[in-house]
């Protein structure tokens, strides 16, 4: 079965980032450190006292940003969601344009960083926000 | 990979509205790196509150490669102690400093019209801030900034409120609201400088040297931060969780140290807060813990009903402390009003505290009168002392002016020195445990406590040590905070990041070091940092012990004064003459 990330309870983020971290760092063979590579993002409600928002793709079974990937660099992922071919990528920026909830960030070698439901991060939270289940 | 040894400095001159980054190779960044720049970037002789000044944040190695090297140091002449001052704040300001491309920021000269400025890799913009320079309140300068530019999610919005416009001598910088550059008055540098905020903003990337070994490490500091006991206390009551066992101890100041012993510290403890007030956790950027506690206080509108307000208020043990058992509260719904009030102006809890006890028994001892205070001070009063606050931030007569300046001038003004409660100008934390504690706070090189484990020794330790060791054991634990503070690992990490955890932790970035490299270097962090004090200002010879912590008992009987005495004679002839 596929699995895809969610968000199990969002009241329960206490804004540390380490998701943010991790997603960076889920390559075996090449981590980053940092957020460039980041393809989620905690934001505040004008302080994390009052809660949090996180964008994160939601695993579309019809996903707009590869509807308008010219290289198909971003390929329907079977679960939701897509593979992000990275090779292919040429930086038109068409996705983040077409993702409705601005879930796809600009790195800044000119491509793409997006979550592909690795579910690296979901290991990371230590509060239980995220999950990574089963559809 | 990236060469985690080349240092990048952002230069910031507020009197041309310039910036140059500078590149220089060192392994540790932090104290290491903020001493270095603060002593070849100032004057000796420099006035704290004139564009002489010099502020330098700085973040290290560790960051963000790690959780918990989340702190951001700073290093500055301080406007309240008159040599350096020193602060540590988390938020998000140390990982977006790092994640914007630096290891440190120098801010130098000052600005002729209100600006704040905005970092965001390779820029710096200097924007206009006449609009919201006088506002008193550092959340809404907080929110307002926040609107207005980009970066959500990856920025840090260092801000003053009031207290650092008018230039009171300990009025901090708050970050990500509950964050603060809380001591020794780099808010009124700020404010001198008429620089309302800072704002870095980055999404930079680094890449290990070894990848494998690099999320090897990861996980386990990871593991060690989530699954041991080693963060236990500060995830559960947070720090709070030591009022009740300080006061069991006889070492809780209460009333302006007129005890050590409060009789209702059981309705302030970490406990009870956590049982009724605690609204929501919230962790500093890169932290699992999440040790920032805060308490949902509901307020009733004064004059419609069913009509409420609910304001989110951060505790912390110095505050529990500095703002109830020291002002001799017991409530706590009027102690969370207390703090806000601290939050909103941007003031030092603990200053405030210390400069408010000392002025309420000034004004019980008559060498004050109502015409000074304004206010009937009274211990236990909080809605008078809430109105005192406000005029430490309005300073309506020359009263107020001098209180603004720290409690050592106002007591060297209107008497009162030997309850004055302040150790090389800066108002004490809240530990009477024994002499430990005060050797420390005295011989300490950064803010008062946290530098120093006296207060834990007193605890620890069945039998006295002879001074002499004891002094040599606390500087010893204080070289090796250094080295932390020089990662910028929080302290309350430190039983993650033991040595072998550090040079481990280093190697996958491709830095080689061993355990005992790692505390000769502490060893000299510790010297340079004593040696720019002292071109600074610190004169040993004009630290003053107040009377009152003589007078009253610890859990080991009175404080032996010439067993501190020995132990500062020792001090100065081995580390203080040395540097």
């Amino acid at each position: 079965m596929a699995k895809i990330l969610t968000i199990k309870d969002i009241e329960k983020c206490v804004g540390c980032g380490l998701c943010m971290y991790a997603c960076a760092r889920r390559l075996p063979k090449r981590p980053y450190i940092g957020y460039d590579h980041s393809g989620i993002l905690a934001i505040s409600l004008s302080g994390f006292e009052r809660g949090a928002t996180i964008i994160v793709c939601r695993a579309c079974s019809e996903p707009p940003c590869s509807q308008v990937c010219p290289t198909d660099a971003l390929v329907p992922r079977k679960g939701g969601g897509v593979v992000y071919r990275e090779k292919y990528c040429i930086g038109c920026d068409n996705c983040i344009e077409a993702c409705t909830i601005s879930a796809i960030f600009k790195r800044a070698d000119g491509k793409v960083a997006l979550c592909v439901h690795c579910g690296y991060c979901a290991d990371f939270c230590p509060h239980d926000v995220l999950e990574y289940k089963e559809v | 990979m990236d060469d985690f040894t080349v240092k990048r400095i952002l230069h910031i001159d507020l009197n041309e509205y310039s910036y140059h980054v500078e590149e220089r190779e060192m392994e540790f960044g932090g104290v290491a790196l903020a001493t270095k720049l603060l002593s070849e970037n100032i004057k000796g002789d420099a006035d704290p509150l004139s564009e002489d000044n010099v502020i330098v944040f700085a973040v290290g190695p560790f960051t963000p490669a790690y959780p918990f090297a989340s702190k951001t140091v700073a290093l500055f002449k301080s406007p309240l102690t008159g040599n350096l001052g020193e602060s540590h704040a988390g938020g998000r300001s140390a990982t977006a400093i790092a994640n914007a491309g630096y290891d440190a920021i120098v801010i130098k000269g000052k600005s002729t019209k209100p600006v704040y400025l905005v970092i965001e890799n390779e820029k710096v913009h200097f924007r206009d801030a006449r609009v919201i320079w006088g506002i008193e309140d550092s959340l809404i300068t907080g929110r307002i900034i926040a609107e207005k530019e980009k970066g959500r999610g990856i920025r840090t919005i260092m801000r003053i409120g009031g207290a650092g416009e008018r230039l009171v001598r300990y009025a901090g910088v708050m970050t990500e609201t509950y964050r603060h550059f809380g001591r020794t008055g780099l808010g009124a540098v700020f404010g001198s400088k008429l620089l309302k905020a800072l704002v870095v903003i980055g999404r930079g990337t680094k890449t290990p040297k070894d990848a494998k070994a690099y999320r090897e490490v990861y996980k386990k500091i990871f593991d060690l931060a989530t699954t041991s006991d080693a963060m236990k206390k500060y995830y559960l009551i947070g720090t709070p969780v030591n009022i009740s066992p300080l006061n069991e101890f006889k070492a809780l100041p209460t009333r302006n140290l007129e005890a050590a012993y409060f009789e209702k510290a059981d309705e302030i403890s970490g406990e009870k807060f956590a049982e009724f007030n605690l609204g929501r956790r919230i962790a500093c950027n890169h932290c699992p813990t999440a040790c920032i506690h805060i308490a949902a206080l509901r307020i009733p509108y004064e004059d419609e009903p069913y009509f409420r307000k609910t304001i989110m208020i951060s505790y912390d043990y110095e505050l529990i402390y500095a703002l109830g058992s020291m002002l001799g509260i017991a409530d706590r719904e009027a102690l969370l009003k207390l703090i806000y009030r601290v939050e909103l102006y941007g003031l030092d809890a603990m200053s405030t505290g210390v400069c408010l006890a000392w002025a309420t028994e000034a004004l019980k001892r008559g060498l004050i009168s109502e015409k000074e205070s304004l206010i009937k001070l009274e211990f236990g009063d909080a809605e008078n002392y809430i109105k005192a606050i406000d005029n430490l931030y309005l300073q309506p007569n020359e009263f107020y002016q001098n209180l603004a300046k720290g409690v050592e001038v106002a007591a060297s003004i209107y008497g009162g020195r030997e309850f004055a409660l302040a150790f090389g100008g800066n108002e004490m934390p809240g530990y009477h445990t024994g002499a430990g504690g005060y050797i420390g706070y005295l011989i300490g090189l950064r803010h008062s406590h946290l530098d120093n484990a006296g207060y834990s020794l007193d605890q620890k330790l069945k039998e006295d040590l002879e001074p002499e060791k004891l002094v040599d054991k606390l500087v010893e634990e204080e070289s090796w905070r250094q080295i932390l503070s020089s990662l910028v690992v929080c302290f309350f990490a430190r039983g993650v990041y033991t040595p072998e955890v550090v040079v481990e932790a280093f190697k996958p970035l491709g830095i080689e070091i061993s355990e005992d490299e790692l505390k000769e270097e502490g060893k000299r962090i510790y010297m340079e940092k004593l040696k720019l004090k002292k071109k600074l200002g610190f004169d040993f010879s004009q630290l003053r012990i107040p009377e009152r912590i003589f007078e009253v008992e610890t859990f080991k009987g009175k404080i032996d004064r010439e067993y501190i005495e020995k132990a500062l004679n020792y001090y100065k002839e081995k580390y203080y003459g040395a540097a």
